[in-house]
């Protein structure tokens, strides 16, 4: 059975202007998401690490440079008419901005009334009504508070629960989350995660949770990809990732959240970077080198590969060169859960 | 008690709206020692940046300070006129503004846009001076001297908002406001930032307040904490009390929320909506998603008052 | 309707150009009922009286009664902008859309057009293309001429808004919710920009009003017709102001700026409508 949706060695590269170098935002990344076991999966990484590229990339919003993203077997690109549609129905996005992603000019109603009547997925006025009401509880709203409204008139939560129930209406397979609850108050974002998971759970829809906070990302999700620039620098079990990181990078990372804890141990540890501009780092050696606390000769000489350090665990760190190399389709047998 | 250097008395601001008065900030007091790490933490609606900017009467009409005094080292801010606020501005107290490094002007470069904050407080130095204080001023904040001579656009987020530190605090004041100084920034980042900050904090002996909604964050920086809802401070505590031993519904509530990476399955949320300032509910602001909520708390808004170490605001502590 | 009423006293400008151009309106309806309009046409009064209780406005060589001609001319002059600035706005927003959402080569050749158009002179283009003209023009026919320019420069304008729009996030989330390209157009863009065409084709008017008064003050315009523009080639024909026919040209150059005036503060105030960061607050 082919996977729902899956990346090939995808790569994208943005084309630089005038004297300016191209960007790599996303090196070769295979990823294959299947539809029988629903899951979370959550990506994540800092500004420019490639997991909004990537969101694009999995949505059809943007082309690889390299390698190809297809939709159940086949190449988004090359897909007829209904293919699209059908894509278009199995694979739906909640973006990060609760305010940009609503036509000022109409009532919340339009941005779920526009999905119903595109894929004609009611028969009449009363059945597309019904729909709509079941779906926003579904998310824990209460249609007659928010039907009828403008968006300004609604809370960012509001908004963004709005959206989820927009991704829903469709009953995908798999829902592209990039970073949904950021923009939404602390409070808040519980609420909204745990509807995320509720629709993993309860409706088998597959989400994509895209987010720089790993702190929920280990809460909500089952695997994760954590990505640094452009490179995918750990990848498995989230309970594992999380709690023994393994990659200098995903270490890093969870010493630099800080706790609510009475021990203040935070802010005296020490990274390196941000010392000088960002440098263009030369195209091989291992992207996390220069800031790395376990640099050796070896990391500068090429771009370390995902190795297996269990099952469900990849690292891109030559410190686990004795793991056997994971190939790389398989990332996806890693995820699994 | 020691000499206070800033001290905030039942400061009151709102905002005239064509459908009623919003009042923004509520009735609040609080008070900074020299050197001290103040945390004041809230969610949309808490009226924090309101407050931190009304400390500086830089609210714009239709906001207007209703009532309330700000005292600056013994000196009554509201006796100064225009030209006395702004010259404390800058050399007293400095403000770093929310989304200030998405606000640095991108046709001058870094050295140009300290020069003109310096200039603006009349100070005139020569060539040789200015260069100095910039070298100092840089290295205060742990970017290199080349950054002087960079535009913004080649600067990144972190090396940006440090340029932002710097320059509101080349007249060395002694309270230094930040107003979120690191939402738009990744954790380690962050850390970098917080780390230039209490450096240079120290450096200068002033004293911070940091406006923000990470519990986490404060936790870390912070010695004292004031949390704000719909307008009003709820609680006010030493840091190690309020995470130990949090006493207001929404302080627990808030830390509560914070996500924990020990153990999966804990997410919690607080129920409800963000209060919408126009339209409170009576009584406390909070009781509508307080899970102990009396009939007290329904009519009766809670006053602060002091309950061994801490000042909470809330029938029920 | 309150709240309309509401925010016309925020918006000063939009009150007064709206008060200016119903004013005018007034003018012309009362006018209509006063006064003959036959008598707009040469010979039909005596010549060259001053204002006086029959003649309010005061008649002219030709023997025209002027306020049946200022009654009579400013309906005509209004229909020529009209009608150049809709097809002008008309055309300008179609050819925006599809050169700002589909972009690639049609975006480059109606680009490429419009700017090479807008280097032209227009005056000039209309000059040469109403002398072409054989035998006298009419009304509409001035109006068509006007229009064949009035294109350009919203075409441009209207594509920089468009472009803008079109990266907005609900446009994304309309090309996942399964609409097409012109579905998006009509239904996601349009509305948005509504407030911003208003004012185009406010300006748009305005301008060809003046283009027209121009080519008619050159004696280019319909010689029969007794629009304002013509009014004032026939002032200059007969040198009225040096004879001191003073009531001949005061009464179209009042009303062509009244026209102007009023049209510009209703551009201002359609402007604060469609940019939102130029309203005052309450």
């Amino acid at each position: 059975m082919a996977p729902l949706i899956e990346a090939v060695d995808v790569s994208k590269r943005f084309a630089g202007g005038l004297g300016r170098e191209s960007t790599l935002a996303l090196a070769g990344l295979s990823l294959a998401i299947h539809a029988e076991k629903p899951s979370i999966i959550a990506v994540v990484g800092e500004s420019g690490s490639g997991k909004t590229t990537l969101a694009h990339l999995l949505l059809g919003l943007a082309e690889p440079t390299g390698g190809e993203v297809r939709y159940r077997g086949s190449d988004l690109r090359k897909l007829k008419r209904d293919e699209r549609l059908a894509f278009r129905r199995d694979v739906q996005a909640v973006f990060q901005d609760p305010y940009g992603v609503y036509n000022p000019f109409y009532r919340v109603d339009h941005v779920l009334a526009t999905p119903v009547r595109r894929f004609r997925l009611a028969a009449s006025r009363a059945q597309a009504r019904e729909l709509i009401g079941e779906t926003l509880r579904a998310v824990g709203l209460r249609p007659e508070e928010i039907l009828g409204r403008f968006p300004h008139q609604l809370s960012g939560g509001q908004r963004q629960r709005v959206m989820v129930a927009r991704a829903l209406l469709l009953k995908p397979k798999l829902i592209v989350a990039d970073e949904p609850v950021s923009m939404v108050d602390a409070s808040l974002r519980a609420t909204i995660l745990s509807s995320l998971r509720k629709l993993t759970d309860e409706h088998g829809i597959s989400i994509l949770y895209i987010t720089h906070d790993l702190a929920t990302a280990y809460q909500v999700s089952d695997t994760i990809l954590v990505l640094y620039r452009a490179h995918v620098a750990e990848a498995g079990a989230v309970e594992r990732v999380v709690t023994a990181p393994q990659h200098p990078y995903t270490q890093l990372l969870i010493s630099a959240i800080p706790r609510a804890h009475v021990a203040r141990d935070w802010l005296v540890q020490k990274d390196e970077a941000g010392r000088a501009p960002p440098a263009v780092i030369a195209a091989q050696g291992c992207c996390f080198a220069d800031r790395c606390p376990l640099v050796t000769p070896v990391c500068l000489g090429a771009s370390p590969a995902l190795y297996r350090t269990e099952p469900r665990r990849a690292v891109a760190c030559v410190q686990f060169r004795h793991h056997p190399a994971l190939p790389a389709g398989d990332l996806g047998k890693v995820l699994a859960t | 008690m020691s000499e206070r250097v800033l001290r905030v008395e039942g400061l009151r601001v709102g905002f005239d709206h064509p459908q009623g008065l919003v009042q923004a900030v509520d009735d609040v007091s609080f008070a900074l020692s020299p050197g001290e790490r103040f945390g004041l933490a809230g969610e949309s609606g808490s009226g924090k940046s309101t407050l931190a900017l009304s400390i500086l009467r830089m609210i714009k009409a239709p906001g207007r300070i209703q009532a309330g005094e700000v005292w600056f080292a013994g000196t009554r801010l509201a006796d100064l006129d225009e030209e006395g606020m702004r010259a404390l501005r800058l050399s007293d107290i400095a403000l770093v503004p929310q989304g200030s490094m998405n606000s640095l002007n991108p046709v001058l470069r870094i050295q140009q846009q300290i020069t003109d904050a310096l200039a603006d407080h009349g100070l005139r130095l020569t060539r040789g001076e200015e260069q100095q204080r910039i070298a100092t001023l840089l290295a205060a904040v742990g970017l290199p001297n080349s950054v002087a001579r960079m535009y913004p656009h080649e600067l990144s987020g972190g090396m940006k908002q440090r340029a932002c530190i710097a320059i509101a605090t080349c007249l060395r004041p002694k309270v230094i406001i930040a107003d979120e100084p690191t939402s738009a920034l990744d954790v380690v980042v962050q850390r970098q930032v917080m780390a230039t900050l209490a450096l240079l904090q120290r450096d200068l002996a002033a004293a911070v307040i940091l406006v923000g909604h990470d519990m986490g964050l404060m936790a870390q920086f912070v010695d004292r904490l004031g949390v704000m809802y719909a307008g009003r401070l709820v609680e006010v505590a030493p840091i190690a009390e309020i995470v130990t031993r949090p006493r207001h519904p929404y302080t627990r509530a808030l830390i509560a929320s914070l996500p924990s990476l020990e153990r999966r399955g804990a997410l919690a949320g607080i129920p409800g909506l963000a209060p919408v300032l126009r339209d409170l509910p009576g009584g406390c602001a909070f009781h509508p998603r307080c899970t102990l909520a009396t009939d007290r708390c329904r009519t009766e808004k809670p006053k602060l008052r002091n309950i061994d170490g801490a000042q909470v605001a809330c029938h029920l502590a | 309707m309150r709240g309309a009423f509401r925010y016309l006293g925020r918006n000063p400008s939009l009150t007064v150009g709206i008060a200016l151009l119903a004013a005018l309106g007034l003018f012309v309806i009362i006018g209509n009922l006063l006064v003959d309009t036959h008598d707009s046409r040469p010979l039909s009064v005596p010549t060259l009286r001053p204002p006086s209780r029959d003649f309010p406005f005061g008649t002219d060589r030709q023997g025209r009664d002027l306020l049946a001609v200022m009654v009579a001319g400013t309906p005509l002059t209004l229909r020529i902008g009209f009608i150049a600035g809709f097809f002008g706005v008309g055309l300008g927003t179609v050819l925006a859309f599809i050169a700002a959402y589909y972009r690639g080569l049609v975006d480059t050749m109606i680009r490429g057009i419009a700017d090479i158009g807008l280097t032209v002179p227009g005056l000039l283009v209309l000059i040469i293309i109403a002398v072409s003209i054989k035998g006298t023009l009419t009304v509409s026919q001035m109006a068509l001429v006007v229009a064949s320019l009035a294109w350009l420069y919203p075409t441009r304008t209207i594509r920089a808004q468009v472009l803008s729009l079109r990266e907005r996030g609900y446009v994304e989330v309309a090309r996942l919710s399964g609409m097409s390209g012109p579905g998006i157009i009509f239904l996601e863009l349009m509305p948005n920009l509504l407030p911003y065409l208003a004012a185009t084709l406010v300006s748009a008017v305005s301008s060809a009003i003046l283009a027209s008064i121009a080519l008619e003050v050159l004696g280019l315009g319909p010689i029969d017709a007794p629009t304002l523009g013509m009014t004032l080639y026939w002032v200059n024909f007969n040198a009225a102001m040096i004879n001191g026919w003073w009531w001949w040209w005061i009464a179209p150059t009042v009303i062509i700026l009244t026209v102007f005036l009023g049209l510009f503060f209703l551009t201002v105030g359609l402007d604060e409508i469609a940019n939102p960061r130029l309203r005052r607050s309450a």
